[in-house]
């Protein structure tokens, strides 16, 4: 992911204490900045497209229950590999349990890990980044550890997290956190430097204003754009990588249902019943593919610079 | 230039450095006595004791790490007690296949991405470009381990053209290493190609608007000449960083395709040691598979300073 900041979104301070009528201009500049947003943003094909398959996500994560035709964790050995049918609409795994409903249900887990995990990357690599990025000293050092840490293939430092804490959901989400927050604090490190010089903020300083003041009224705004992109890919690389880790055996435990667990039993399957990983992966593509087209949509209105020429 | 290789190599330990702490502080992740959890729950408190002091667990925390860089620098990256053999040894055996399996991944990865990018940049809004991009966009989203699992069903259960899991040595039977290769190869590598060819396009959109090849143009030169003449070796120079950045994300790939396939790679021993709680086998595979991704790191960043000469004098 490339680091970049957008333009400042903040009035400027120094402007502001020649012309006090600035300040009182600020919000209807700040409401001004979000109106120039929501038109491109709605008619961005991107973002519309992935945010309806994102909803249609999350409303089968949340209405699982209703959705499901089965008991997702219910033994049937006499339906075992059932194929497709109008009783089992994705057919049975090896168990006998309804791969539809499993679907559904695994989507809740999906939807946990990557939500949790991006919230946790952007809270930590935002004081992270903002430290590295307003204090020197503090810098070297958080820089080495996250050149250490990014120096790791991101699945294998997950999964040797995994081998020493054991599974279980929590610490997928926490394995994951600590992979991809790295990267997004290297992104605040980046847009917090290139912010910092700029004159609104050396106004601000000069002013006498507190440097957590700076960092939270003046840094802070400038990251979110980078920030929310950001967060949306990571959101589509901890759903991955969750599938990966359970595909694996080390994500959640196999009798919870989660879509890297259903592949993986399909595995063992293939030969005769391929549905078993077929529709777990099908769910899985058109999860990644919802957040990646709406990670690459909101870069191209948020950060223009970033976007992908057409 | 010597003085750019230098920093650039000198750059390299200190994150050495880290590496090696976090794979050190690994086995202190694990909850509660890490000798305890290696031995399982029917170890007697003689064992676990024993097992504590084999590993210098019973050590200051800081005398520990201090051991365990003065091991790795010796290239002792300890003992397997499942194997009952020095992870090193392990490690060597089990590199080829993961290092073959890389290399023919980033192959075909290079070979349906870099054409496709260029093909794509040099004539953007086309169907060709429309069509590639969308490629690419499944390529990005479809889960590269579940792609191979359609690929065993396809390609070997289905049409039986290819073997649906095994591997052998490329030293042993060429023909029989080919064939076992091609599935892992192309389910690792397409998702890859995907990566790079998005990136091609958009260096190859950036090098065509260059006054360079205005001036190409000017001449009266046929577009041909100037896409693939002036252009695409151009457009080339930052798609090589994509590919050292492609190759280490390959080496993590590989031990989920290795579990498809049942290859017995790194990926494979690293799995079945978590198993095995063989904590001593995980570390090494970590160590040496971050290793080699710096190394590869500073490998691509030499190999730019050679391409593109404004790099060494910035």
């Amino acid at each position: 992911m490339t680091a970049g900041a957008p333009a400042p979104a903040e009035p400027d301070v120094a402007d502001a204490a020649v012309r006090p009528e600035a300040i009182t201009a600020a919000p209807a500049a700040t409401t001004t900045t979000r109106a120039r947003w929501r038109r491109p943003l709605a008619r961005n094909r991107n973002v519309l497209v992935g945010t309806t398959l994102l909803i249609v996500f999350v409303l089968a994560a949340i209405f699982a229950g209703a959705l499901a035709t089965h008991n997702p964790t219910r033994l049937d050995p006499g339906a075992r590999l059932r194929p497709p049918s109008a009783q089992h609409y994705f057919g049975t795994d090896e168990f006998g349990r309804d791969v539809y409903s499993l679907v559904l249900y695994g989507s809740r887990v999906s939807l946990l890990v990557g939500g949790v995990t991006m919230l946790l990357t952007s809270a930590g690599g935002v004081v992270i980044g903002l430290a590295a990025g307003f204090y020197r000293r503090l810098d070297l050092l958080i820089m080495r550890v996250t050149d250490g840490l990014m120096a790791f293939p991101a699945i294998l430092l997950a999964i040797a997290f995994m081998a020493a804490r054991g599974p279980g959901v929590w610490n997928v989400i926490l394995a994951l956190s600590i992979v991809y927050m790295p990267r997004t604090a290297l992104l605040i490190r980046s847009t917090v430097l290139s912010v910092r010089e700029l004159d609104y903020v050396q106004a601000a300083r000069s002013l006498g204003r507190p440097d957590l003041g700076i960092a939270c009224r003046h840094i802070l705004p400038n990251c979110l754009a980078p920030l929310l992109v950001q967060g949306t890919f990571i959101f589509a690389y901890a759903i991955l990588a969750e599938a990966i880790l359970g595909f694996l055996g080390v994500g959640v435990p196999p009798y919870v249902p989660s879509w890297g667990n259903v592949i993986s039993s399909g595995k063992n399957v293939i030969r005769e019943a391929f549905w078993v990983s077929l529709f777990p992966g099908l769910a899985l593509t058109v999860a990644g593919l919802s957040l990646n087209l709406l990670g690459d949509g909101l870069r191209d209105v948020l950060d223009p610079r970033l976007r992908v020429r057409q | 230039m010597t003085a750019y290789l230098l920093r650039r190599i000198l750059a390299v330990i200190p994150v050495m450095l880290v590496v090696v702490t976090v794979v050190f502080l690994l086995v202190h992740l694990i909850p509660g006595d890490p000798a305890s959890a290696m031995l399982g729950p029917d170890a007697t408190p003689a064992q676990i004791e024993a097992t504590r002091r084999q590993f210098g667990l019973d050590r200051p925390i800081w005398e520990q790490l201090l051991n365990f860089y003065g091991r790795v620098l010796q290239g002792d990256l300890g003992h397997s007690y499942f194997l009952n053999r020095p992870v090193t040894g392990v490690l060597w055996e089990r590199a080829e296949p993961t290092l073959l399996l890389t290399f023919s991944a980033l192959l075909v990865a290079i070979a349906i991405g870099v054409p496709s990018g260029i093909v794509a940049g040099a004539y953007p809004g086309s169907l060709a470009d429309r069509v590639l991009m969308l490629g690419a966009l499944l390529g990005v989203c479809i889960p590269g381990f579940w792609l191979s699992l359609n690929f065993v069903y396809f390609f070997a259960v289905k049409l039986a053209w290819l073997p649906a899991a095994g591997y052998s040595s490329l030293l042993v039977d060429p023909w029989a290493a080919l064939r076992f290769m091609v599935l892992p190869a192309v389910s690792l590598g397409f998702n890859q190609s995907a990566l790079i060819a998005r990136i091609a396009r958009s260096c190859m959109l950036e090098v065509l608007q260059q006054d360079y090849i205005r001036t190409a143009r000017a001449k009266g030169l046929r577009e041909g000449v100037v896409i693939y003449l002036h252009a695409f070796r151009n457009a080339l120079v930052p798609v090589v960083t994509v590919i050292g950045i492609t190759m280490a994300i390959l080496i993590g790939g590989a031990v989920v395709t290795e579990i498809v396939f049942n290859i017995p790679g790194l990926g494979r021993l690293v799995i079945s040691a978590i198993l095995r709680r063989d904590y001593p086998v995980v570390q090494g595979v970590v160590l040496v598979t971050a290793a080699a991704y710096v190394l590869i790191n500073l490998a691509v960043d030499m190999l730019y300073a050679f391409i593109d000469p404004r790099i060494r004098y910035d």
